[in-house]
């Protein structure tokens, strides 16, 4: 809502020569959003007049222009001579001049200066020059015959200088969408009258006037209509009031829409005016039937919805109500009797018309907030009596009043209630008081003027342009907000003891410090990902991950769906980081990923008058899909580049293995490894990371087919692990466990086994088969060569035996060495390597 | 020194003389202190410490001497071994410590070569906001409470008094989830969270609430349409907006430092009554900057205050659709966008940086913000 602080100045009497950004912050702190305050024409200076054409000579240029050599009356004894390029006025026009030494908007200061061949004593302005925006004309400013005298001050006939508040109206504050209502707020915030626009005496009969049948009651509980004859469709919209709407953001049109545009901008209600000689028959509110079409004033045929509650005549449809009339019926250049609407409809019903239709107008704006269900009467008054006016029209004294409103309910609350939702020393006295200022009308006492029990009651009646005040702490609102925040206490709440973060909150900062620690970057992208992704990945058809929950309405329609796997969007800002420059990479993201659940039903919509029961609530998640944590791990590039110390390594397979052990090992858990097949990864680099027997992700090296089609250097790793599943069998605790202080034994065994046994297994045979003695085992040698034969592989281990209570006998270690082995031999044909 | 001794024989034994102890040991002192390095000293030392040094030759003399005798020259050899003893030593010493230092000095490196093993990694900021913001409320005693980014519509807006067809609903430009119909949507904000705690939870409920939420903005300067919330959410018993304000200003004070406040300006949300926008005293001008042209501050744009959230008493119909006594407890909630904080707090001027996963932007931090 775009306010002038001329046209608030009209109905309240603000101190003088106070400023529009000191009203804008008063009124911010009474709870309006004043998102800018424009200072129209600031910096603006004259002299600035209006002149009358005495004469002018059209000179063609050789650029083809033809200029004009103008002399005009500017009320001196002298004519000003000016050269103007514009053509569109004619000797005996009123146009406004700058003169020299005036400064128009923008800093733009003029001077006499030489063009075209003549000494140019100022200049002619167009709409624009003024800071008015482009007026549509291509030319300068012709102001109606009559409407000032040579000399005038153009700057204060045109308002050319004044403050606009932008108020963004929140959506309880439906009634601040109009000048009336901001003067409200504006006459509470100065303590000052409110001088209320719509306080008009009524001159209709209230009968007799256009006739209107309700159907719908319900979504349409006042209608009036008031019928002005005559008027002229040629009257120009006087200059302030075009200035107005301009200031306010709407474009001037015709006398007859510019003024219900004006008295719905002041008042709040919207009008809807129609030429009363296109008009067939009673005028009708029904809700459309299937099938209905309508075109409306933007020239769009609207397929109509039962639920749109439309306007009618005989002919049928002539507007869908409240939110766009039709074009058959609308006042036109050659319109001389209006046929004035003003009516009050449900906000719902608006609501969803607005919506369905995609038309969000100034007129369904309001209605969707709710209009004062008391305004139409005095909205009609108001439009009648300014065509009057303002367009020579003649007002008929019938008038159609169908008004079946509801009175605003009527609440009692405690007396102290906003006190003590506050936490705040107000009295009842100021209660009341503030109550009162902004329309309410308060008793003391329950309804039967009794005070119940201990607290002290208030009767409250809200005001009818006040729909939001229903409940008590709206109406603690409205009194804390004049209180003021400000003046509220600040005091810290004291909560009972809390046990700090959860065991997953803390095990999930933990796995990112352990990641930063080994190198790894986080990075953060969309969850968005589309077949495109899936294609990129190499996923099989069937591939799980293909099935996905998808958004009706995505960003892109590229990116349908939401992530089932972290790695597209983190293998996608690789490849951004890469294309930057930065090609060695270790980058890791932490997300849910979204899984649908194949059986999932839609979710219920339980009242909110009580708790849902259990079963609600648990349909209420049921309906959702599964949303584990996960994280994905892209590593590219160099792991250790090239230095003083030598060549680099780029990073590999083992890298990406790596990442996973170190994520596992933050939270105390090792992680289990198996070769296995799975895109995106190479077919024989991928390990499959379980946790406690259970699978939780997969790391290794990238299919060659997936880094090119993400761009990426060739054997870039990648890692995605399921980190709920992970944390969940983290230990509970740890024990300690006592170690000794007796001698270590060290044995190194050497072992052939084929080539396809992996090493962990053969490990785990030889720690078998060591018992209990061996402390610990490590594999520090992998050979493969002629020596050994194809298809086989050389393992070596270094054992460590040592006994809690005694220096172990070499006999002792022999024989655990021996049984180690012999459990390798046995299970993997295992040879033992001599030298 | 001894004089002649009349009382017994007089045998001369020369090397046992005092002028000649003397001069022996004067000769193997010199002779230690002329040695430039280790080796040289070990050559004065089988020269003067030796088996057939003066000294041990001298030593063996004393059995010449009548018995009467020996006793005066063993002291005289004795005291004087003593002294080559500790000259060598000394000298070896000193020697030693000078080869040390030589030794040292030729393996001075430049320590500020870089090495290969991985540098540090680093957080993206708002991960590290996040866990700040967590830090500063569970150091109050709160809990660190979490939900589902695809959330219930009931959870997302009716129980938080969305009604389905009021203009607040269609102002949150929400991302609908397949099929139409499904009453699931992408969570709009993260107060989902404090409807989930209340129905899980019962009162005293003191949570905040860090998450991911999704708007259907486009990506710009200022806009995203993924970002990161932070709310927070109290119920217990007599809690009103002084209470709110109490927590507001500590919040502030944790994130921006000492002498800092909050301040509330009226406002709407469906969820809380009353309702205000959170402002921050400008934590860079703290306010000089206002009527101080010569002064302006970026931050604030020289308006003392920075726009952070919003807040409110939680609306008893809220309490109600999940199941709490509207008598006997009231609560407050709170909420602010994370990237927006970090715009001001720590100067990215522009949302893509945070969304676009450069890792430039997330080394600049590190591990702190
Ligand atoms: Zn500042």
């Amino acid at each position: 809502m775009r306010v002038p602080l001329s046209w608030l100045r009209e109905y309240v009497e603000l101190p003088a020569g106070v400023t529009g950004r000191e009203v804008g912050e008063k009124l911010v702190r009474a709870g309006l959003e004043v998102e800018t305050v424009e200072e129209a024409g600031a910096g603006m200076t004259g002299p600035l007049v209006v002149g009358k054409v005495l004469s002018y000579e059209p000179e063609p240029q050789k650029n083809g222009k033809t200029i004009r050599w103008c002399s005009l009356d500017i009320g001196k004894d002298e004519p000003q001579w000016v050269v103007c390029g514009a053509s569109n006025f004619e000797v005996g026009d009123l146009v406004v001049v700058v003169l020299p030494g005036a400064v128009l908007p923008g800093g733009f200061a003029i001077s006499a200066r030489k063009t075209y061949g003549h000494v140019s004593n100022g200049m002619i302005c167009s709409s624009a020059e003024l800071g008015l925006g482009d007026d549509g004309t291509h030319g300068i400013v012709v102001l109606q015959p009559g409407e000032a005298t040579p000399g005038d001050d153009a700057i204060e006939l045109l308002g050319l200088r004044d403050d606009v508040l932008d108020i963004a109206v929140t959506p309880d504050r439906g009634y601040c969408l109009s000048i009336r209502g901001v003067a409200r707020e504006a006459a509470t915030a100065y303590g000052v009258e409110l001088k209320d626009p719509a306080a008009l005496t009524l001159t209709g009969s209230g009968e007799g006037g256009y006739p209107v049948r309700i159907d719908d009651a319900g979504a349409c509980s006042v209608f009036v209509t008031r019928t002005v004859t005559g008027i002229d469709p040629k009257a120009p919209s006087p200059r302030w009031l075009q200035q107005r709407l301009v200031m306010s953001g709407m474009r001037p049109i015709s006398i007859g829409v510019d003024v219900t545009n004006y008295v719905m901008l002041e008042l709040g209600q919207p009008i809807h005016g129609y030429d009363k000689d296109r008009l067939s028959g009673d005028i009708g509110v029904r809700c459309a039937s299937a099938g209905e079409k309508l075109m409306t004033l933007d020239d769009q045929t609207r397929e109509l919805d039962p639920e749109d509650l439309l306007i009618t005549d005989d002919s049928g449809p002539i507007g869908v109500a409240g939110v766009m009339g039709g074009a058959s019926t609308e006042i036109s250049e050659s319109t001389t009797d209006v046929v004035i609407e003003a009516a009050h409809f449900d906000p719902i019903v608006i609501a969803r018309s607005s919506r369905r239709h995609k038309l969000s107008s100034e007129a369904s704006r309001r209605f969707e907030r709710e209009v004062d269900p008391e305004l139409p009467r005095y909205a009609a008054q108001r439009v009648a009596d300014l065509l009057a006016e303002l367009a020579g029209g003649t007002i008929e004294p019938d008038e159609t009043v169908i008004d079946t409103h509801l009175l605003p309910k009527r609440i009692t609350i405690r007396a102290d209630h906003a006190a003590r939702v506050a936490g705040a020393p107000i009295s009842v006295d100021e209660t009341v008081a503030h109550l009162t200022s902004v329309g309410c009308v308060v008793a003391k006492g329950n309804e039967s003027g009794a005070v119940d029990g201990s607290a002290e009651m208030l009767t409250i009646t809200p005001p009818s342009w006040r729909p939001d005040l229903r409940d008590p702490n709206d109406f603690a609102e409205e009194v804390i907000r004049l209180y003021g925040y400000d003046n509220v206490p600040s005091v810290l709440p004291k909560a009972p003891g809390g046990q700090g973060l959860t065991v997953s909150q803390r095990r999930r900062r933990r796995i990112a410090t352990a990641l930063v620690g080994a190198g790894l970057t986080e990075v953060v992208s969309y969850p968005f990902v589309g077949d495109a992704d899936f294609d990129a990945m190499g996923l099989p058809a069937d591939d799980p991950r293909r099935t996905t929950v998808k958004l009706v309405n995505p960003i892109s329609d590229e990116e349908p769906s939401m992530q089932t796997t972290l790695l597209p969007t983190l293998l996608r800002t690789a490849e951004r980081n890469v294309g930057r420059g930065s090609s060695d990479l270790a980058i890791f993201q932490t997300g849910l990923v979204f899984l649908p659940r194949p059986d999932a039903k839609p979710a219920p919509l339980p009242a909110v008058t009580q708790r849902p029961s259990d079963e609600e609530i648990q349909a209420l998640y049921d309906a959702l899909p599964d949303q584990p944590l996960h994280l994905g791990v892209v590593l590219t590039g160099a792991r250790i580049p090239t230095g003083w110390w030598g060549k680099g390594q780029p990073s590999t397979w083992s890298d990406a293995v790596q990442v996973a052990r170190t994520v596992t090992a933050s939270v105390g858990v090792e992680a289990q490894l198996r070769n296995v097949e799975l895109a995106p990864w190479h077919p024989g680099r991928c390990a499959e990371v379980s946790v406690d027997g259970k699978v939780i992700g997969h790391a290794g090296e990238l299919h060659p087919k997936v880094c090119q089609a993400f761009g990426l250097p060739a054997r870039s790793g990648a890692v995605e692990l399921d980190l709920d599943a992970l944390i969940a069998v983290g230990p509970q605790s740890v024990t300690a466990q006592p170690f000794s202080s007796y001698p270590v034994a060290k044995e190194d065994v050497a072992l052939i086994v084929a080539a396809e046994v992996p090493a962990k297994d053969v490990e785990a045979a030889l720690a078998e088969g060591a018992g209990e003695l061996l402390e610990s085992i490590r594999l520090f040698d992998l050979y493969t060569g002629e020596q050994i034969g194809e298809g086989k592989k050389s393992l070596a281990f270094a054992l460590r035996f040592r006994a809690q209570d005694r220096t172990l006998t070499e006999t002792e270690v022999a024989e655990a060495r021996q049984a180690a082995v012999q459990v390798a031999v046995d299970r993997f044909q295992a040879v033992q390597r001599v030298g | 020194m001894s004089g002649p001794n009349k009382n017994y024989d007089p045998v001369e034994v020369t090397p046992l003389h005092a002028d000649e102890v003397e001069r022996t040991r004067d000769e193997a002192l010199d002779a230690f202190a002329k040695a430039a390095d280790l080796a040289a000293l070990q050559e004065a030392k089988l020269a003067h410490l030796g088996d057939r040094s003066p000294i041990a030759l001298a030593n063996r003399e004393i059995g010449a001497l009548p018995p009467q005798g020996r006793k005066e020259a063993g002291q005289r050899i004795g005291s004087a071994r003593k002294a080559i003893n500790e000259a060598y030593a000394a000298r070896l010493a000193t020697l030693e410590a000078e080869h040390e230092e030589r030794m040292l000095a030729t393996e001075r490196v430049d320590v500020t070569l870089p090495w290969h093993t991985p540098q540090l990694g680093a957080r993206h900021p708002l991960s590290l906001i996040s866990e700040q913001v967590a830090d500063v409320f569970t150091a109050l005693g709160w809990d660190v409470a979490e939900g589902p980014e695809v959330e219930a519509e009931w959870l997302n807006f009716d129980a938080l008094n969305f009604q389905p067809d009021h203009p607040a609903r269609q102002m949150q430009d929400t991302f609908f989830v397949e099929p139409a119909g499904s009453g699931t949507v992408l969570r709009t904000h993260t107060s989902p969270v404090q409807a989930r705690s209340m129905l899980t939870r019962k009162p005293p409920i003191y949570v905040i609430c860090p998450g991911r939420v999704f708007r259907t903005d486009e990506l710009d300067a200022t806009h995203t349409p993924v970002f990161y919330q932070v709310e927070g959410l109290v119920v217990d018993e007599g809690i009103t907006l002084a209470h709110l304000k109490g927590t507001l200003d500590h919040f502030v004070v944790s994130m921006f430092g000492e002498g800092l406040e909050a301040r509330l300006r009226p406002n709407f949300f469906p969820f809380t009554e009353p309702s205000a926008e959170v402002d921050l005293k400008c934590f860079v001008c703290r306010g000089a900057s206002v009527g101080n042209p010569d002064r302006p501050c970026r931050t604030c744009g020289s308006e003392g205050w920075i726009e952070w959230g919003g807040c409110g008493v939680v609306n008893p119909r809220v309490l109600q659709a999940c199941g709490i006594d509207t008598d006997r407890y009231s609560g407050f909630a709170f909420g602010m966008g994370l990237e927006r904080t970090l715009m001001f707090r720590n100067g990215v001027e522009d949302m893509r940086d945070m969304v676009e996963g450069d890792v430039r932007f997330s080394r600049q931090f590190g591990m702190e913000i």
